[in-house]
């Protein structure tokens, strides 16, 4: 039987967790401030939202970046899951080690890093073949890059854990091998898809580095432009951007959590009936 | 087919970023240099920039105050975390998801908007300082900003989610029997937990240690936002030496020698890790 923790730990919980939300709820109560002083409390206003939307630059960061994130998250999610196929399903392959060590470099390897050799690529590329044009493709192929890893590691341990004997059974039915695994197993492992497109979709929204560096004259995500900002300091506008995107990602976050006990709980119901 | 499709797709691209990440390890590659002007020949050149490096000694600060600052910032968010993880593994099976839904939000917010939102928090006049001065318990605001402890600061409030949520998980397997075992023969709660929670938790501890630890030795975000001058990290120079000096080479040799210093010895350690549990 478990006993409940400790004052002490419950105290130490409380802390953490107010160190972690302090900032978010204090930079969210100043969006509203209708003073352009951030450190005087000038009475309760929407007006910061109201010049986001006639702040160009920003929209068309906004924009940018989610085009980005989008179309990058969508790749990754299919070479991830690709890649994750070819390294549960085959144990050993010419290559494997490289393949492995490949989906985990990005993890490793500090964001800086990654944006340096990635841009230097694209040079030698651009030199060569006079392809890629720096801006959105290249930030695009970088997104796609270190997205994969997250997406194939998730994927990997969904996919190991999924039953192989439906889409055997698909196959001794007559279904072709392809056939098989996109009525059987996609469907099964189809949470941990979605979970990695959102993982994706976030880690390329939010990502400074990199796109700094692949990124070339003209293309400026929603981070580059909010980093110009900060730089100089707090300004009402950002704040109330940050709490918008707080807000949203927020909702969804814990959206998705509702959602996913929720099929959690039914696939545990599922089974128990399997079972009985 | 199938074969041919699930081999060759995912090897053609592993072998696309086998690519970015050796381009500047091959010496032609180094064709490069010949944007930057100050270059124009190829190997020579190339370890002149590296001998640059060990003369100048701007880069053997930055690489160790980054060891540092990474190394206590880690130290700090495990004290701080091991507790919380340890909590939320004593509670419910509910609290518990509620618990994890909490530590996870911020991860998934922006890192950026999060330090940023520490800024507002600790500046001159930022909330820790009216709050201080409206008690009077000081006179006038503590300067935080620019300084060591705002960087320390801010690495461990980004990266405090890092560190809970893999000790929980190993917290969360732990067979609370052994140290119902270690109870009754006799050892006290502290011994106990020394001697049987700890060498358990293990694998929490070194895989929360590395998450925090690696991206903090690269930190750029944070010294760049909330760091003053003195707090040269390396991913602060090397940015300041690309995007500054525009001198591509230099940042080059920096981030090989970052790389070969600190991602050698962890992707060695994780290999042998890989072995070992083989």
């Amino acid at each position: 039987m478990k006993e409940g923790p400790s004052a002490f730990l419950i105290t130490v919980l409380c802390a953490g967790i107010a160190i972690l939300y302090i900032p978010m709820i204090v930079l969210i109560a100043y969006s509203f401030n209708a003073s352009a002083l951030v450190s005087v409390w000038g009475g309760f206003t929407t007006a910061w939202y109201a010049t986001l939307l006639h702040n160009d630059q920003m929209l068309d960061a906004a924009w940018l970046s989610l085009k980005i994130g989008i179309v990058a998250s969508t790749c990754a999610v299919v070479l991830g899951t690709l890649a994750a196929i070819a390294l549960v399903r085959f144990r050993t392959f010419h290559g494997r080690f490289l393949l492995t060590s490949m989906v985990n470099a990005p993890l490793v390897m500090p964001e800086i890093i990654t944006g340096i050799t990635q841009l230097l690529l694209f040079v030698a590329m651009f030199n060569l073949l006079g392809w890629p044009h720096r801006g959105f493709t290249t930030i695009v192929l970088s997104h796609v890059a270190f997205c994969t890893a997250y997406v194939t590691i998730t994927v990997q341990s969904r996919l190991a854990s999924a039953d192989r004997s439906y889409e055997e059974a698909a196959m001794d039915l007559g279904a072709s091998p392809v056939r098989a695994f996109m009525d059987t197993t996609l469907p099964l492992i189809s949470p941990a898809l979605a979970s990695s497109w959102l993982l994706s979709f976030t880690l390329s929204l939010d990502d400074l580095v990199i796109s700094s560096f692949v990124s070339g004259p003209g293309a400026s995500t929603l981070p580059m432009v909010i980093f110009s900002k900060a730089k100089l300091g707090i300004s009402p506008d950002v704040n109330a951007l940050a709490s918008l995107i707080i807000g949203i990602v927020g909702i969804c976050v814990i959206a998705a959590g509702v959602l996913m006990r929720r099929t959690e709980r039914q696939r545990l119901a599922d089974a128990q009936l399997a079972s009985d | 087919m199938f074969l041919l499709v699930f081999f060759l797709i995912p090897f053609g691209f592993a072998l696309m970023i086998s690519f970015a990440q050796t381009a500047i390890h091959v010496p032609p590659y180094t064709s490069i240099v010949s944007i930057s002007p100050d270059s124009r020949i190829d190997l020579s050149l190339h370890l002149g920039n590296y001998k640059y490096l060990f003369t100048d000694e701007v880069y053997a600060i930055a690489y160790l105050y980054s060891l540092k600052t990474a190394f206590f910032s880690t130290l700090i968010c495990l004290v701080l975390g091991f507790p919380m993880a340890y909590a939320i593994s004593r509670t419910s099976k509910s609290t518990q998801n509620v618990l994890l839904l909490l530590i996870i939000l911020p991860f998934w917010t922006s890192f950026l908007l999060r330090v940023y939102a520490l800024e507002g928090i600790i500046r001159e006049n930022g909330l820790i300082n009216s709050a201080l001065l409206w008690l009077g318990l000081i006179d006038q605001p503590l300067k935080i900003m620019r300084t060591s402890l705002a960087v320390y600061l801010g690495i461990i409030y980004s990266y405090l989610p890092f560190m809970v949520l893999p000790l929980f998980a190993t917290l969360e397997k732990l067979d609370h029997s052994l140290l119902e075992a270690a109870a009754d023969l006799g050892s006290r709660p502290w011994r106990a937990f020394v001697d049987v929670t700890l060498p358990l938790a293990m694998p929490g501890i070194i895989a929360g240690s590395m998450l925090v630890f690696i991206p903090a030795v690269g930190e750029f975000v944070i010294p760049t936002l909330l760091g003053g001058p003195d707090n040269l990290m390396i991913g602060r120079v090397l940015w300041d030496e690309f995007f500054g000096n525009r001198d591509w080479p230099v940042a080059s040799a920096v981030a090989i020698v970052f790389l070969v210093l600190l991602v050698g010895p962890i992707a060695l350690y994780q290999h042998y890790q890989a072995k070992e549990l083989e």
